[in-house]
């Protein structure tokens, strides 16, 4: 019968436990989530637990990493789109990026670079071929993209490296307490990261049976084959968002303009915010029910469903 | 057919000779033409006619450059509102795409980032990055790729990366995003941008998007070899008014904004600008584009004031 045999491994962490025991100084760390599904609480727990020397990965670091980056956890970042999307630049970053002596190592791509260097990582392949970066500066101040010969005419494309994180961090709506995950809405490449890692750390809205997993397979995004660690974490994902859960809170994304502009203000921000609670649920109770209200979703959009068949 | 009106370089049409700059306005806006024709008159001046931001003029003008287009890969920020524009206005079957990952994007609100719920909610599809790089873009299958820049040359060349020296920036940018494969890619690359002689230069500081290199002939030797898919550069819309590429891949102003004066375009750019023998003035918003960019699209004046 469908759904029968049900998983007896669980993954199910805290957050706290899952960083601790997964995210080590030094470590080269993706939080990814394109938009969607950015896990702002995994982010808090590694400020929290003060770990140092990270290589930060993401396509676009987002206020996130502007959060991380200003708490002193990173010495690099790997990105592709450094900005707050329709609002202006990140603050903290520009502060240790710009001028004289910028502190902060950045190795750069563009989008569709980061996502092959993502799908090579995850397909165990030595490099990923585009045709981008022509006639570009990028390739200058990134020697890691390489101009390649075709094998099979003249042509030539350019190549990325591909990327292993130690820790991928996949925020999303659900998974099983084995890590079976399941995403609907943008899914950026959140597959490609979380099969590209050493290690996976998943974090999600709701925790659910597997038979609700094997109900609908086809929007299984992660098997708990390749995740580490199952937290369950309502709202992880704020100020940007769960599709059908949460809205991304864009009133905040334009307040962090005015908040990250000064070191000492943001500084004050991370005080009261991440340092000044204990988890995600204290966070989200400072907040105060007048965020969860505006976040809420105007209305319901469900989908069809299908049937599947059975095939006995 | 105003989706003419960004003929590759090499076909038989040479580059914004086919089509009068403007002429792609909506039904309707003949007499803001005609009220506005006039270059220095003020914007609010004629009578009946609405008055309206720069902004407001540049956004208008840039949705209307989308009329007769089909499938348009989406920047981020002023981008944005300009193509949500022309899917409300002259381009109503437009198909955005947003790199995101959702194609067919039928938004309920202006979305402030490219990332939103909105833009799923009702979409055609939604798409893995990989396929939306490598099946839609690197495939050929988008028309027209829409982008924002920080500076841009006389040959449509952008940089967003960093203003000065790489390893020590004035000013840390954004960085390529999806920009440097869509300025490849894409069929046709409209570019949005407030002018200034700080965007406007003869150098960019870095080249982040190829446009037409140094020139049409070489930069389209170039595409062709390399297997771009796109033909480069085909409009710059900016405040003051909008420009086309010549037969030699160069910028020329081909119409003013009301109010926006030739002396004033070239106070703000750094080099001598090619002006069209029969320059024209962009015709005025009408009241309808000015309601939907107020009330819809940007109520709180986040692009348009």
């Amino acid at each position: 019968m469908i759904g029968a045999v049900s998983s007896t491994t669980s993954k199910v962490t805290t957050m706290r436990e899952a960083i601790a025991t997964l995210v080590r100084d030094g470590d080269s760390v993706a939080i990814e989530g394109f938009t969607h599904l950015i896990c702002f609480a995994a982010g808090h727990e590694i400020i929290r637990q003060g770990r140092r020397d990270l290589t930060l990965i993401r396509m676009t670091p987002d206020l996130v990493y502007d959060q991380m980056i200003a708490a002193g956890v990173a010495r690099k970042l790997v990105f592709s789109w450094l900005g707050n999307p329709g609002v202006g630049g990140l603050h903290a970053i520009r502060r240790v990026t710009e001028g004289e002596a910028p502190t902060l190592e950045l190795e750069e791509y563009s989008h569709f670079g980061m996502v092959g260097r993502y799908t090579a990582g995850a397909m165990h392949l030595p490099f990923f071929p585009l045709r981008s970066y022509f006639e570009t500066d990028l390739p200058v101040a990134n020697p890691l993209i390489q101009p390649i010969r075709s094998p099979y005419g003249d042509e030539t494309v350019y190549a990325v490296p591909p990327l292993h994180p130690d820790v991928a961090i996949i925020h999303a709506q659900r998974a099983t307490a084995d890590g079976d995950t399941q995403i609907w809405g943008l899914v950026g490449c959140q597959k490609e990261v979380a099969f590209a890692a050493d290690r996976v750390i998943v974090v999600v809205e709701e925790l659910v049976e597997d038979v609700v997993v094997r109900a609908d397979p086809g929007r299984t995004v992660i098997p708990g084959l390749i995740v580490d660690a199952v937290v369950v974490e309502p709202y992880g994902a704020h100020p940007s968002y769960t599709q059908g859960h949460y809205d991304r809170d864009n009133r905040f994304y334009v307040e962090w303009d005015a908040i990250s502009r000064d070191a000492a203000s943001l500084d004050a921000w991370l005080a009261e915010y991440v340092h000044g609670v204990a988890d995600r649920a204290e966070y989200m109770a400072r907040l105060g029910d007048e965020v969860r209200t505006r976040i809420a979703p105007s209305g319901s959009a469900p989908s069809g469903s299908v049937d599947y068949g059975r095939y006995a | 057919m105003s989706g003419e009106r960004g003929t590759p370089p090499g076909s038989a049409t040479p580059p914004g000779s086919a089509t009068p700059p403007g002429s792609a306005t909506p039904p309707g806006s003949a007499t803001s033409a005609e009220s506005a024709a006039t270059p220095g008159t003020a914007a609010a001046a004629a009578g009946s006619e609405p008055a309206f931001s720069r902004s407001e003029m540049m956004i208008v003008a840039a949705a209307r450059e989308l009329a007769g287009q089909r499938v348009c890969f989406v920047g981020v920020g002023l981008p944005n509102i300009c193509v949500n524009l022309a899917q409300r206005t002259v381009a109503p079957d437009l198909r955005m795409v947003y790199e995101s990952g959702v194609f067919g994007a039928r938004p309920e609100r202006l979305p402030l980032s490219i990332g939103d719920p909105t833009i799923v909610t009702g979409a055609t599809a939604i798409t893995s990055m990989l396929e939306l790089f490598g099946y839609y873009l690197q495939r050929g299958l988008v028309d027209v790729g829409f982008l924002g820049a920080a500076q841009i040359d006389r040959f449509g060349n952008i940089n967003t990366t960093v203003i000065g020296d790489y390893d020590h920036p004035k000013t840390r940018l954004p960085g390529s995003g999806g920009a440097c494969e869509i300025a490849i890619h894409a069929r046709q690359v409209f570019v949005i941008m407030r002018q200034s002689p700080r965007s406007f230069v003869e150098r960019i500081d870095f080249r982040t998007s190829p446009g037409n290199l140094g020139g049409a002939e070489a930069a389209e030797a170039i595409r062709r070899a390399g297997g771009w898919m796109g033909n480069g550069p085909s409009v710059v819309i900016t405040d003051l008014g909008i420009y086309h590429f010549d037969e030699t891949g160069e910028m020329r102003l081909d119409s003013l904004h009301p109010g926006a004066t030739l002396d004033r375009v070239r106070a703000s750019m750094g080099w001598q600008v090619r002006v069209a023998d029969a320059l024209a003035t962009t015709p005025a918003p009408t009241i309808e584009e000015l309601r939907l960019i107020r009330e819809e699209l940007d109520p709180e004046g986040a692009y348009s004031r």
